[in-house]
């Protein structure tokens, strides 16, 4: 299965890292629909009704419409895509996805030539999700792609991790990952794809626009402005584990920057 | 004899060493949860989190002695040096955890303290408490006499720089920070009119 992570100088690398656990991967996350601990995830998402589940695809697309999740898994082909996973807080997991590419999807709805970017949105159902009763960001959460940075063949629509269905605090049933970028801009739960001309508002960015920028490409040069992003640490490594120092774009620098010559990393961050 | 009564009579039986005993087995403990896994698969800003957070705790234990004394008559003061070094206990510990487990890199605490304002807030917290720690015994109260009350106000400062740190540092809009700077705040402005007060009635 690792031999279909690759793409090109990235498959090597690929499979050289070594996953975490089942166990850490669905048991340290921030979904904070669901509260703001790392463990709240796990104890409260399994309240989220995830079936039935549909995603409305519209704007400039050819086919918009409410499409149910059968109707798009039946039409993608299902893939194993081991990845690196970098947080904006300076941890990282490696994580075994299955998914389809976003692409795939995109091009099932018809991308019109107007389109420049894609907006996503995640569920927002407040009797199943106690964080929302605290406006920590705005709700829902939103998250937006720039449209080559949705088609690229990394970027994964993701339903399952280790062959096995998502997991609620994961993001089920349907997740963005995108592998370059900090974790928050793989948004979770997807109920919405929209292609549109403008860059859409993303969640962090309307909270912060100095501290999380629209792109948020993984970036060791480029700090937060509370933290350094140079360095980070392993899940699972344990209390007195050295940290490892961060790639560029998370160590998919071969495959993704061309998508981004000559624009200034820093101010674009 | 009423409740508080009672209760102070309780409390005068409570030596202050198991006071010592059982509110610095907080550290330990967390280090050991931290070890074991209790703390979850990413234990170090887990564990930097709760002794921050314990630091805090007794740091508003400390700040609540006086008004709690003069407004209900529970009278705490045996414990109050014991509560604000269990304070300085934890804020040193929550420091070196972040120093040696987080930031790791001890050639960056400087560059970190002066680029991220947080940390340099933390950090003026920590220094204005030190002078209290090193001056809670017995001999500096008597040496310093006066100077000593004056001395130790520094904990007004030192709390709300310790408020502010941890507000600082939420991601998202956070309610318990707000909490936090909301009761020191509270405790701080209890002292002020009765000061005043007993001022003019003098």
């Amino acid at each position: 299965a690792a031999g279909m992570v690759g793409l090109g100088a990235g498959r090597a690398r690929a499979e050289a890292l070594e996953p975490n656990g089942w166990e850490e991967i669905t048991t340290y996350n921030n979904f904070y629909e669901f509260g703001t601990g790392k463990d709240d995830p796990a104890r409260y998402a399994g309240q989220m009704t995830t079936s039935p589940w549909s995603v409305t695809i519209d704007g400039m697309v050819d086919k918009p419409g409410d499409y149910t999740l059968d109707q798009i898994l039946s039409a993608m082909t299902i893939e194993e895509r081991i990845y690196r996973f970098r947080c904006v807080e300076a941890w990282s997991m490696v994580v075994p996805w299955n998914g389809f590419e976003l692409a795939d999807l995109l091009n099932m709805a018809g991308v019109q030539s107007g389109a420049k970017f894609v907006a996503f949105e995640t569920l927002l159902r407040p009797e199943e999700m106690p964080g929302v009763r605290y406006p920590v960001i705005e709700w829902p959460y939103v998250e937006g792609l720039r449209l080559d940075e949705a088609m690229h063949p990394l970027t994964l629509m993701a339903t399952g991790i280790y062959g096995k269905p998502l997991p609620n605090q994961n993001g089920a049933p349907l997740r963005l990952v995108v592998p370059w970028k900090y974790g928050y801009k793989s948004i979770k739960s997807i109920v919405r794809i929209s292609l549109v001309d403008k860059q859409p508002p993303t969640a962090w960015n309307k909270y912060s626009d100095r501290e999380y920028g629209f792109y948020s490409n993984v970036n060791p040069n480029v700090d937060h402005p509370r933290w350094s992003q140079a360095s980070e640490r392993r899940v699972g490594s344990g209390l007195f584990a050295k940290k490892q120092p961060t790639l560029m774009f998370n160590g998919y620098e071969a495959e993704v920057a061309s998508l981004y010559a000559g624009m200034d990393l820093a101010k674009f961050h | 004899m009423t409740l508080i009564d009672r209760v102070n009579g309780l409390l005068r039986r409570v030596p202050v060493w198991a006071v010592y005993v059982v509110c610095m087995a907080g550290a330990p403990w967390l280090f050991w949860q931290g070890i074991s896994g209790g703390l979850g698969p990413e234990p170090v800003k887990g564990l930097e989190r709760e002794l921050g957070e314990l630091a805090l705790k007794f740091l508003v234990a400390g700040l609540a002695i006086t008004p709690l004394r003069r407004l209900v008559g529970l009278n705490l003061m045996k414990f109050r040096r014991a509560v604000g070094l269990i304070t300085f206990y934890y804020v040193c510990c929550h420091l070196l955890v972040w120093a040696v487990l987080d930031l790791q890199v001890l050639g960056q605490l400087w560059s970190e303290i002066v680029k991220r304002p947080y940390i340099a807030v933390g950090m003026a917290a920590f220094v204005l408490m030190v002078p209290l720690a090193v001056t809670s015994n017995n001999a500096s109260v008597r040496r310093l006499g006066a100077k000593w009350r004056t001395l130790h106000r520094l904990v007004y400062p030192a709390a709300i720089l310790g408020g502010v740190h941890y507000l600082m540092l939420a991601k998202g809009f956070r309610l318990e920070p707000l909490v936090y700077l909301a009761i020191i705040v509270a405790l701080l402005l209890i002292r002020l009119p009765v000061r005043r007060w007993i001022r003019v009635g003098a």
